[in-house]
């Protein structure tokens, strides 16, 4: 640190931050030259404590790990415990938890969509953010029985079958939100502000992505189509047509656009995915789960999160607990390898919309 | 970029006219949805303490707690769950896995209170204004984490079994039997159902766990006759079972049949230590599950034991009154061969009377009665001394007994308890036509549901409410019973109704043999006087203490002789209890 320069803490509690985390920087007038991610703020040992747990009761654990898209965590563990115990689910259920995840994804994109233009000083739209992602907490609450912590997708399939005219409901949630969608992109994707503040910011070298590992939105901005629903299709996504969605621009207006055509794509999914639901049953009766006891192996299962490729690596022994379960978030690579580095040269007042852009969830850090 | 892009986002301001996303609580009250998790709601009458929703309660959020005032029913441990709110993730594992489904949520979510404590308590019990919510987290039976339904015992087609005396039962395959132990949720109130007290959840989940070995060196450490009790025993521990109030009870009787017959050499697999032996000696009179229960473990502590049988084959009921179709002959022979290999003495064909009595008094430190119940009950109806009125237990021990016995083509059975269903059954196989006459309903039969179906099945026909009046000789060697039907009388709750006669009419039946299966008594004719004398008999049994001892030092008494629960298990228990009760007495402790 040379005489010129300015010790700066973003974070644990400041408003631009993604989460409990803090990000140390040296500046330079503006301008960063360097940054050092700092976690340690929310550590709760979630995978620790799943390998002194039996399975069922790491099931309402696991969505704890990112609280704004729990399913993601659901999805992952129920599907690596079938995998480990040999478990068929029944057809039904797969097209369920797609619709959850889907469900899960849009409401997350949506919350991220007014987010975004937080980070700029726009708090307009993170109101309605946060109010239209109700009325999807509101389908959830009527699917699951809760509206954050789903704890839904649970082995064997999921707890609840859909309830009546849930189907309807859930389109009728989808016209109003296609409905509103416009107003949002009036005075986010068409404000001359934003444009002008994240045209070309930080722009990642291409070569970044493969050498980091970048996943989800902020590779696809980059060009690279890597989409897990796509590559190595789980649950209902392989009877689902769509295409991966992928920018050039590299920078964080492309990942804003990434994110916004997602949005688009979600809703036209959730759509096929209720148009295409199979009847019958919902759950494949588990062993007694107070003595289930799983034979030795090890999987790793992975998913599209809306932040990218979120894994779940496990491993079991014969016995009734995990002898290790490793999570895999994409935030750890995007909030501290590319975070670190992406940051440097960077204006102080556009480190909150890299944040956000970059779509950093801290408890994925610490597991 | 221009103009446009400046002026657009003004267009937010339409959102002024709009009505807006928020609820004004608690101005207006915003209902949760159908099934959501909020407070949980207990039925305490319902409830049956079984603490299988603490048991798998991430958070560790309910302890089982006595309930001031509240009286534990049949099959309920009297504790019932608190949650502690402040641990709770509303998760519904809890609600899901009440085998009962007693414990619900309801779809409240809004209680205020400053105080802390509040916050853990008693759902059911500590009245919070939500307890008839209807709507909430219920459990849906079919997938919730209870396995209700049984995996289905296999047996012999009924018109096959009527054909031999081959066993009806034909037992778990190993991945049925998994399987079926897999359902047992380990709460453990079976155990209060079981006289013996077996370790019932420790075998079963053994058992589910593929360790056979473990789950037989288990049942044999409080019961010698697990093969026994496996095939017929009167399952008290199933109606106990948690599982059972919801669906069908954990098959424990067939599991533990599954276990104890994987082994022909029980020598190989069952593990004792046998103690130092002592040089106190102790006489057993009967050999049937009770005196030779307390012979096994008796000599295991190193007593010097002898079991004196009238018999010429040990067993008792189970050798002469249990028909072979339920417990087949080298089943018994192989759990008896393993109970004396550990050197206790056995003398067959002994009968005791007076004299022998006070011989074997002086022989031995202590004596253990296991006699049981020989002598059956008369009809108590005139005529009843006709040649072709025999008993269920001479007509049983003679066909166990491979003694010639002739029963005709047409026989009545009258009675409605176990002995009558298998008379009844037996006479089956040998070929005659059978009917059971009952003075209360089919439902009020003392006998074991399964053995009534059973019969049933075989094409026994079932009488009810009939009431034998007289015997009367009838022509061609046969025998006509008299009888007059019943009308059901109530007793008030809780008492089974009375049967009386309808006065007036009478109807009668000629069979070839009248098969009289209504009870047993003990005959204690064996006793010297001055034993007699001072022997306390209530009721028919011999009074003992609580470790089965007789008012007269030094002499133990057990199974039905004592003890009104007549059946093998019960049985089991009282030799189990008098070892500890001899054991005691032989020290000088008793």
């Amino acid at each position: 640190m040379s005489k010129e320069e300015v010790r700066l803490f973003i974070g644990p509690q400041h408003p631009g931050i993604t989460g409990n985390m803090s990000i140390e920087l040296l500046l330079k007038g503006d301008t960063i030259t360097w940054a050092k991610t700092h976690i340690g703020y929310l550590h709760r040992a979630f995978e620790k404590l799943m390998e002194r747990r039996i399975f069922i009761k790491s099931f309402p654990l696991v969505c704890r790990i990112c609280v704004p898209e729990p399913d993601t965590n659901e999805e992952n563990f129920a599907r690596g415990l079938e995998e480990l115990a040999g478990i068929e689910i029944p057809e039904r259920a797969k097209w369920i938890r797609t619709l959850v995840l889907e469900l899960s994804r849009l409401q997350m994109l949506i919350m991220w969509y007014g987010g975004i233009a937080g980070s700029m000083g726009l708090s307009t739209p993170v109101q309605w953010g946060i109010g239209d992602r109700d009325y999807i907490l509101d389908l959830f609450e009527e699917l699951t029985g809760a509206r954050i912590y789903h704890i839904y997708i649970m082995p064997g399939g999921v707890r609840k079958d859909l309830p009546d005219g849930f189907e309807e409901k859930v389109l009728r949630a989808m016209d109003m939100i296609e409905k509103k969608l416009p107003e949002y992109d009036e005075i986010i994707m068409e404000n001359a502000v934003v444009q002008k503040r994240l045209k070309g910011l930080a722009k990642i070298p291409k070569g970044w992505v493969e050498e980091m590992g970048i996943t989800g939105p902020v590779a696809r901005a980059c060009g690279f189509p890597f989409d897990v629903r796509k590559d190595s299709p789980y649950e209902a996504y392989d009877q689902l047509d769509f295409d991966v969605i992928t920018e050039e621009g590299c920078d964080v207006w492309s990942m804003l656009l990434v994110r916004r055509r997602e949005i688009d794509l979600s809703i036209k999914l959730i759509r096929q995915i209720i148009d295409k639901m199979p009847k019958g049953e919902f759950l494949t009766r588990l062993p007694n789960v107070l003595y289930w006891k799983i034979p030795s192996g090890e999987t790793y299962v992975k998913s599209e999160s809306t932040r990218g490729e979120f894994g779940y690596y496990m491993v079991t022994d014969g016995s009734d607990k995990p002898r290790r379960v490793h999570v895999k978030g994409p935030s750890f690579i995007h909030g501290i390898t590319l975070a670190e580095r992406l940051l440097v040269g960077q204006n102080i007042a556009d480190v909150a919309p890299i944040l956000v852009a970059l779509q950093i969830c801290p408890p994925e850090m610490e597991r | 970029m221009g103009l446009k892009e400046v002026l657009k986002p003004l267009g937010a301001w339409r959102q002024i006219a709009r009505r807006p996303h928020t609820i004004l609580v608690p101005t207006i009250k915003r209902e949760a949805a159908e099934r959501y998790r909020g407070f949980h709601v207990n039925d305490l009458e319902k409830c049956i303490g079984c603490g299988t929703c603490a048991a798998v309660c991430p958070n560790e959020a309910i302890d089982m707690v006595k309930v001031e005032g509240f009286e534990a029913k049949k099959g309920d441990s009297g504790y019932r769950p608190r949650i502690d709110y402040g641990r709770c993730c509303w998760c519904a594992l809890c609600v899901d896995s009440c085998p009962t489904t007693s414990l619900k949520m309801t779809n409240e979510y809004i209680w205020i209170r400053d105080v802390p404590e509040d916050f853990v308590y008693i759902p059911g019990y500590d009245i919070k204004g939500f307890e008839d919510k209807e709507k909430g987290y219920r459990k849906d039976k079919e997938h919730g984490l209870t396995n209700y339904n049984r995996v289905p015992m296999r047996e012999l087609d009924p018109g096959e079994r009527v054909k031999s005396f081959a066993e009806v039962v034909i037992g778990y395959t190993e991945e049925e039997a998994r399987k079926e132990a897999d359902r047992c949720v380990g709460c453990g109130l079976c155990i209060a159902g079981c006289p013996d007290r077996m370790h019932i959840p420790d075998y079963i989940r053994a058992i589910a766990s593929g360790e056979y070995e473990r789950s037989v060196n288990i049942m044999y450490e409080n019961n010698p006759f697990a093969e026994l009790c496996g095939k017929v025993c009167t399952r008290r521990c199933e109606s106990y079972c948690s599982i059972g109030h919801e669906g069908d009870p954990v098959a424990i009787r067939w599991l533990k049949r599954f276990a104890t017959e994987r082994f022909s050499d029980l020598k190989e697999v069952i593990k004792v230590r046998k103690q130092e032996p002592k040089d106190k000696s102790v006489g057993i009179i009967g050999a049937g599950p009770g005196g030779l229960t307390a012979a096994y473990y008796l000599s295991l502590k190193g007593y010097k034991v002898t079991v004196y049988e009238a018999m010429p084959e040990v067993g008792g009921m189970t050798m002469a009154g249990i028909p072979k179709y339920r417990f087949p002959f080298p089943s018994l022979k192989k759990q008896v061969d393993f109970i004396l290999s550990h050197g206790a003495d056995l003398k067959l064909n002994y009968y005791v009377d007076p004299e022998k009595f006070r011989e074997l008094m002086k022989r031995h430190d202590a004596i253990y009665l296991g006699v049981g119940l020989m002598k059956p009950w008369n009809l108590g109806v005139p005529g009843e001394e006709h040649p072709n009125v025999i008993y269920a237990i001479d007509f049983l021990r003679k066909v166990n007994f491979n003694e010639p016995v002739e029963i005709g083509k047409e026989v009545v059975v009258i009675g409605g308890g176990d002995v009558a269903m298998d008379a009844a059954r037996v006479s089956r196989r040998m070929g005659a036509r059978v009917t059971i006459a009952y003075r209360r309903r089919k439902i009020d039969m003392p006998a074991d549901h399964e053995e009534i179906e059973g019969a049933e099945e075989e094409g026994v026909e079932i009488w009810e409410k009939i009431i034998p009046l007289r015997v009367e000789d009838a022509p061609e060697g046969k025998v006509k019973l008299v009888y007059g039907k019943a009308k059901m009388v109530d007793q008030g709750p809780g008492k089974r109704p009375k049967p009386v006669l309808i006065e007036g009419e009478e109807y009668e039946m000629v069979v070839d043999r009248i098969i009289v299966a209504i009870g047993q008594q003990a005959d204690l004719s064996f006793l010297p006087e001055e034993i007699e004398e001072k022997l306390e008999v209530e009721r028919g049994r011999i009074k003992v203490n609580e470790r089965q001892m007789t008012s007269i030092p030094g002499l133990f008494a057990g199974g039905d002789v004592a003890n009104r629960v007549a059946d093998a298990i019960s049985a089991i228990a009282d030799g189990l209890r008098a070892v500890k009760g001899i054991e005691l007495y032989l020290k000088g402790e008793l």
